[in-house]
């Protein structure tokens, strides 16, 4: 039984969980975006002010923050890791704790600067603002989440009295310490529903009914702004009894894009793998990875496959990158663009079975995209399905220098050996 | 070579005269006999319930019927030879599409055809709604192909769908369900099935045509192959394929093809492990090679905090005596192979 709660537990956290390590989705927002966001549904957030220029940095710290002795200055990237990070210029620590009259120094060495943390990779990620935040005392910290959880097949909302760092530590050794508490998406909320989380929080000092309604806000946010992870991390309390969120992660269902126009206006371009906006630009389903095999599949699980095959056979994918069913000519003329742009990629897969996707589209964008871009790389071509006789035939009359190949294992092995030479 | 004649026959027909109603090649019926059958079957026992939520007798309704991706499925699925009898489109209800009746609502065009399945080819805005209207309708079956149907919307259609008992949801985000020579609802190129013994249930739709292609190949074909989806939240799942699969007679073996985010894959190796089939399994876990912490495609395809990983479902299968081949080129050949080991080949 302990067993099977402890299994449970941690599966339902395995979505909250470790969130630190891993923020790359497509939509991600910055952490004084989130507390804005957050802000307006009525949730309590540290008191912040977002600054691009030195200039900023002098007003703010004297009309917002005037009587403050101490400020924390964070580094505002797309990724985790900032406390330890180094930046290209020397400096070292991306978050800082200090003296008011010091901000606009140690900002200084912030803006524009290029920041490197573990989750960056080598590259870093240019720092275009940064939080000034008060430094608040917290006298607890919890643990709160809200997720769409397979399981409960809803809303899930999970708190633990204990915080910080290390949940998944916690939940391996004191799983009754985590509550639990599924929300009926048609009722909604209850104060019961909310009640119990607030119970599993456990705070000392802050108000219960207030709680009860800080937890309600939360939801509504959840639920309104099509979240898929709504993460706390620590929720504190205050010396002055009132829960704060005082880190928060916050994931967007890139389903709901049509209808969160606000939201996906938040995403920050510069915090993204260039060939990636470009992807995003033509309506590409692509993901940059850093191998030497260049890959245009249509269909995810496909796609997923073709990366696999080819580490099977030896080599290293460069990218995952699903043209989907309805791709038209000119996407297939982009996907080629930003595949042959990738300086790494020493060979081209292209793996098509084409069910709606018909392979002489596909051929026909491939020849095109010979025509615009210099094709300095071999390009190994599968095709399969709908149409295909006629894909292989324009590619074919094109005259163009392809490797052919008849099934995955032939292609992924013809572009391994090509990517080699 | 008879089903390119049989198909090339259809078309034809269907030339000539335009507006008859589409006569499937397998189930041979004029219209008098329709009538016939319509009548006789009022009195006599309903048809018997599809081994794997399909067969020959399935009535199909196509919601979204009038759109583009809509009219191009319904063409394929009548040329195919599935008995699609209608379709729905707000407001162009009375109208004729592609030969077929179009109606306003589900329920009149249940009411009128005497449909007992759906497929939707409806925009992820509306998606989840004709879902639920065919729910209410009380339909057997809803096969939703939609892609990008917002999570929020389909966490609502699956608290809808556990509070019933009467109609099942496959997908959304998926390529369909198949049962060669009989009924085809979805975008899956039917050319490439071959009706046989090995049952294929899969989260992928392009990486399902590879399966079928190869047990066409070596010579298997296929009973029933469904498609569940790429979506954390769907109507369908590997469990509820693996069960008709096991007590299906056609279906002597079964592939899964699955891929990383969720658990769907080790409920199945649970399910297959209580079982103590004899039936070959087959399966192969795409994304062995995704990063962590990435959606890969599809809105389930997630590894998050350890969780949900390639290795873990491959693992878990191999415990529960599934062969899980790592090249995904192998799958047809690997089932041959344990067919030819269980003297299962004649």
């Amino acid at each position: 039984m302990r067993g099977l709660m402890n299994k449970l537990v941690s599966r339902s956290l395995s979505v909250a969980g470790k969130w630190q390590q891993q923020q790359l989705r497509r939509l991600n927002i910055h952490e004084y975006q989130g507390a804005d966001l957050m802000n307006k549904y009525g949730i309590n957030v540290p008191k912040g002010v977002a600054v691009s220029t030195i200039d900023e940095v002098k007003e703010a710290v004297k009309s917002a923050f005037p009587n403050e002795n101490e400020l924390v200055v964070k580094s505002q990237i797309l990724a985790g890791g900032r406390g330890l990070g180094t930046f290209q210029n020397g400096f070292k620590g991306g978050v800082h704790i200090v003296k008011a009259d010091q901000v606009e120094d140690i900002a200084g060495k912030m803006l524009g600067q290029i920041l490197v943390t573990k989750q960056t990779g080598p590259q870093g990620k240019v720092v275009g603002k940064v939080y000034l935040c008060e430094k608040l005392s917290l006298v607890n910290e919890m643990y709160f989440a809200i997720t769409l959880d397979r399981k409960a097949a809803g809303p899930l909302i999970i708190a633990c009295s204990k915080g910080g760092t290390s949940i998944e530590d916690l939940a391996e050794k004191y799983p009754d310490m985590i509550i639990k508490v599924p929300v009926d998406v048609f009722k909604g909320i209850t104060d019961e529903d909310a009640a119990r989380v607030v119970d599993g929080l456990a705070p000392k000092v802050a108000d219960r009914n207030d709680s009860i309604e800080q937890v309600k806000k939360l939801y509504k946010l959840f639920c309104e702004r099509d979240c898929t992870l709504l993460e706390i991390n620590p929720l504190a309390e205050t010396s002055s009894n009132q829960l704060v969120a005082a880190d928060a992660k916050l994931n967007f269902d890139d389903n709901a894009a049509f209808r969160q126009k606000e939201i996906f206006a938040l995403r920050d371009p510069s915090q993204e793998d260039p060939r990636e906006v470009a992807a995003a630009k033509a309506d590409l389903n692509y993901i940059g990875l850093d191998g030497e095999i260049g890959c245009m599949v249509n269909g995810a699980g496909l796609a997923m496959a073709t990366m696999d095959i080819i580490k099977f056979h030896g080599g290293t994918p460069a990218n995952f990158l699903d043209v989907g069913g309805n791709a038209s000519e000119g996407q297939v003329v982009e996907a080629f663009k930003i595949l042959t742009s990738d300086d790494k990629v020493k060979a081209i897969l292209v793996n098509i079975f084409g069910g709606i996707m018909k392979c002489d589209v596909i051929a026909s964008g491939i020849v095109n995209a010979a025509k615009q871009v210099a094709l300095k790389v071999p390009v190994v071509v599968r095709l399969e399905g709908t149409n295909v006789d006629q894909g292989k035939r324009i590619l074919k009359e094109s005259g163009m220098t392809l490797i052919t190949a008849e099934d995955l294992d032939d292609a992924a092995e013809k572009a391994v050996k090509a990517a080699s030479k | 070579m008879a089903r390119q004649a049989s198909r090339l026959i259809q078309s034809l027909s269907s030339r000539i005269s335009p507006h008859k109603p589409q006569i499937s090649p397998l189930t041979p019926s004029s219209s008098s006999s329709q009538l016939l059958t319509q009548s006789r079957s009022f009195s006599a026992a309903p048809a018997p319930q599809p081994a794997v939520f399909v067969d020959k007798n399935t009535r199909v309704i196509c919601q979204g019927i009038t759109g583009k991706n809509g009219t191009f499925h319904t063409e394929q699925a009548i040329e195919y030879g599935t008995k699609m009898v209608g379709g729905v489109t707000p407001k162009k209800g009375g109208t004729e599409h592609l030969g077929l009746p179009v109606f306003n609502s589900v329920a009149e065009a249940k009411a009128e055809t005497k449909a007992n399945a759906s497929v939707i080819y409806v925009p992820p805005p509306f998606a989840a709604a004709a879902i639920m209207e065919a729910m209410e309708a009380e339909l057997d079956l809803v096969v939703c192909i939609t892609e990008g149907i917002p999570q929020h919307d389909m966490v609502r259609v699956k608290a809808a769908l556990n509070q019933q008992s009467k109609t099942r949801l496959i997908g959304p985000n998926c390529p369909g369900i198949i049962k060669p020579g009989e009924c085809k609802i979805g975008i899956m190129p039917g050319y490439i099935h071959k009706p046989g013994c090995v049952g294929i249930v899969s989260r992928s739709g392009t990486l399902t045509y590879e399966a079928v292609f190869q047990t066409t190949a070596v010579g298997l074909g296929q009973s029933t192959c469904v498609g569940i989806g790429g979506d954390p939240f769907n109507g369908t799942n590997f469990v509820d394929c693996v069960t008709k699969f096991l007590a299906d007679p056609q279906t002597e073996g079964i592939i899964l093809i699955g891929e990383i985010g969720g658990t769907a894959e080790e409920d199945a190796a649970a399910l297959i492990k209580e079982s103590g089939t004899e039936k070959p399994i087959v399966a192969f876990i795409a994304g062995l090679t995704a990063p962590p912490g990435r959606r890969m495609g599809h809105a389930g395809a997630i590894v998050s905090g350890g969780k949900g990983t390639a290795q873990d479902k491959i693992k878990t299968l191999r415990e529960a005596g599934v062969t899980v081949v790592e090249s995904p080129a192998k799958i047809g050949v690997a089932m041959h192979e344990v067919f030819k080991q269980r003297g299962l080949l004649n």
